[in-house]
């Protein structure tokens, strides 16, 4: 399925150097409150990044932009070769392509962990039920909970909440995923076993956008990781750089603030 | 080790296994002293109302068994029995309650056609019988045209007397079945749907205008129980998938247009009385038709119910739908569910079980209010036992003939209740096992 072997290095650098999601001189405003500031991004294909910054900072907003939950209103987001444009058809079909992890999981309580698996392949892609059942067990088994498959999002607890959330999303065949702060709402025992299966999604060489404030995951993972406060992006670079000499004041503020405990 | 002596056993740290509640926490005398002789003005009170419904049960009984009469031609039998009460009088005149006017040899058709109902909806209405989703297309797609067909008979199309129409008419439902064809092979959903859609409503016509052969009945001689389930029934069929269409279009804030024109039929029609809406229905729309055509009464009440209904079940659905997280919606979306489908998987499914109480209850109401179409001339039972109890042979019976409606109608509503909760219960997801 996925899990195609590249061998050559010609074809694995030309599909890592390929920009999967450009953002230039974007902009988004709530009523008259100017949410993102003039943002430009390139992510290219396999690339991870985690996106931190203070809460109202528009981190949650950026990712969110990416595949239309909201609306921007000034400059272009093109993702996968299509731009986002008030196009139902499009937003749809670039949807398709972008899985999304929300922080409140969002599962489909009346459905089943399996059900809520192989509701978008069969509706949305028209997969054959047990085809999709099929390729379903399989993500399941990935994120560790083939065995809950039959039961409701409401008997499970939250970590396993979010792993059928990444199921869920895998089942589509993304090219990208989007976390929003996935590890937000859970408890401590419950943040590690998340975070692992995020870990083994980021070595099959899925694009990854994460925003989230686990700095471990942030080290171990990320190709690049970007501040941003107020609206803008203020820092990007490679973890280590990052994390070991912040360019700016507001990173250095927040990496001690959040590196305090 | 015995379970119940906690303080014998004395288990190991971290090994206390759940136990059961000790035994003075069960049983009917433990319950008989908490809820009723818990305290002495709760006796008092409990020894009272044991009084008064002394007082009370053994006279009823005896009205409605004891001293009944069983059999009776007239209300001089009546008065000849024991003084309870007369059920000979609704014995005499069952035939009468229950079909109204319709014809004495033709009473096999509407209870074929309740047969056929019941022999059909069970099994959609309790899913553990296997098949639910055949016998749920059935009873959707063929059996309203068979049951109307039951009922009244052919509805006679003048075009359809022509030869020449009816053979262009077959070629046009082939072709448009053929148009269905390629919509299906091109995955065109829009194509496929036009294309069997408009075949199976020109079908539709056709089988109507036939009519199973039957001969005509008309509408005025429906009556009784057989017209109130008529009313009720559909009205409820109906008004339901127009209160969720009302819904959804009052709350897409992206079509201006259809919103208003939602919010206008909403506001208008639940804020008129139903007799006023009744009324209006008989009255005023036969003054923007062409002289010559009149409506049915009965469709005209209907269609007056099924508007009034729809716009108060709205706003029912309307509730459920604004207790659906946002997060939901995002969830579908992300995953590339359109609008449409993200409503008919996600929102509707879950905001429709929230409102299963509020549904029933408009439901009930819908169908205790059918009663109101007496005031348009249509006998429905209520109106029938008013004109019975008003007949001289049968004068002084109001008790028999009220007491037997009520029950009718309680046993209507209270099924209803009944079904409603065990349909919340089956649905509920949340619970945890």
């Amino acid at each position: 399925m996925s899990e195609v072997s590249v061998n050559t290095e010609q074809i694995k650098s030309a599909i890592q150097d390929r920009e999967i999601i450009q953002i230039r001189g974007m902009h988004k405003w709530f009523g008259d409150f100017h949410v993102l500031k003039n943002i430009n991004l390139t992510v290219k294909s396999q690339e991870r990044i985690v996106i931190c910054g203070p809460s109202g900072s528009g981190k949650s907003t950026l990712i969110r932009c990416i595949n239309r939950l909201e609306e921007h209103q000034k400059g272009e987001i093109i993702v996968d070769d299509i731009e986002l444009t008030n196009d139902l058809k499009k937003i749809d079909l670039i949807r398709q392509e972008v899985g999304m992890v929300f922080q409140s999981f969002n599962l489909f309580p009346h459905l089943t962990v399996l059900e809520n698996c192989t509701l978008g392949p069969i509706w949305v892609r028209q997969t054959p039920k047990l085809e999709a059942e099929e390729a379903a067990m399989l993500y399941l088994e990935r994120v560790k909970i083939p065995e809950q498959a039959t039961k409701y999002p409401g008997q499970l607890s939250g970590g396993q909440q979010q792993r059928v959330a990444i199921a869920r999303s895998l089942c589509m065949n993304p090219k990208i995923m989007l976390f929003d702060e996935p590890t937000s709402a859970l408890d401590p025992e419950m943040i590690k076993e998340v975070l692992d299966v995020m870990v083994e999604l980021a070595d099959t060489g899925m694009t990854m956008l994460v925003v989230s404030h686990e700095m471990g995951f942030a080290k171990t993972v990320a190709d690049r990781v970007i501040f941003m406060d107020e609206g803008e992006i203020i820092e990007q670079n490679d973890p280590h750089q990052f994390f070991d000499n912040p360019q700016h004041d507001r990173t250095k503020l927040f990496l001690s603030q959040i590196l305090a405990h | 080790m015995n379970p119940n002596d906690t303080n014998a056993a004395a288990y190991p740290i971290g090994q206390h296994p759940s136990l059961p509640p000790p035994t003075t926490e069960r049983g009917v005398l433990k319950w008989l002293k908490t809820n009723l002789f818990n305290t002495w003005y709760n006796s008092i009170a409990t020894i009272i109302g044991l009084y008064f419904l002394y007082l009370i049960i053994p006279p009823t009984f005896d009205w409605v068994w004891g001293s009944a009469t069983w059999e009776a031609s007239s209300n001089k039998d009546c008065r000849a029995g024991e003084g309870g009460a007369c059920w000979g009088f609704i014995k005499a005149r069952f035939v009468l309650f229950m079909y109204g006017f319709y014809e004495a040899e033709a009473l096999w058709r509407p209870n074929l056609a309740g047969i056929l109902l019941v022999f059909l909806g069970v099994p959609v209405l309790v899913p553990k019988i296997p098949g639910t989703k055949l016998f749920a297309i059935f009873l959707i797609f063929l059996y309203p045209w068979i049951a109307l067909s039951l009922l009244v008979g052919p509805i006679k199309i003048a075009l359809f007397s022509d030869t020449t129409f009816l053979i262009l008419w077959g070629i046009l439902i082939v072709a448009l079945l053929f148009y269905g064809v390629r919509g299906m092979q091109t995955n065109d959903l829009v194509k496929r749907g036009f294309g069997f859609g408009s075949a199976y409503a020109a079908v539709v016509l056709l089988f109507l205008n036939w009519g199973l052969g039957l001969p005509e009945v008309e509408t005025t001689k429906f009556g009784g129980l057989l017209l109130t389930l008529v009313l009720a029934l559909t009205s409820i069929v109906v008004s339901l998938p127009l209160g969720i269409l009302l819904a959804l279009g009052r709350r897409a804030e992206s079509l201006p247009v259809v919103m208003y024109f939602c919010i206008g039929v909403i506001e208008l029609f639940r804020a008129v009385p139903l007799i006023t809406v009744l009324f209006m229905a008989i009255n005023m729309i036969p003054l923007f038709l062409p002289q010559g055509y009149s409506f049915d009464n009965v469709v005209m009440a209907l269609i007056g119910l099924i508007i009034f209904f729809g716009a108060y079940l709205a706003e029912v659905v309307r509730g459920g739908l604004q207790a659906i997280p946002k997060g939901q919606v995002e969830a579908a979306a992300s995953i590339g569910l359109n609008y449409y489908k993200s409503m008919r998987l996600i929102v509707l499914p879950q905001a429709l079980k929230i409102v299963i109480p509020g549904i029933v209850n408009t439901f009930i109401a819908m169908t205790k209010d059918t009663s109101l179409v007496m005031i348009i001339g249509l006998f429905d039972i209520l109106m029938i036992t008013k004109s019975s109890i008003t007949d001289a042979e049968w004068l002084g019976l109001e008790w028999e003939g009220y007491a037997f409606v009520g029950l009718l109608f309680w046993i209507l509503c209270f099924s209803m209740s009944r079904y409603s909760q065990w349909l919340e219960r089956r649905l509920d997801t949340d619970r945890r096992d």
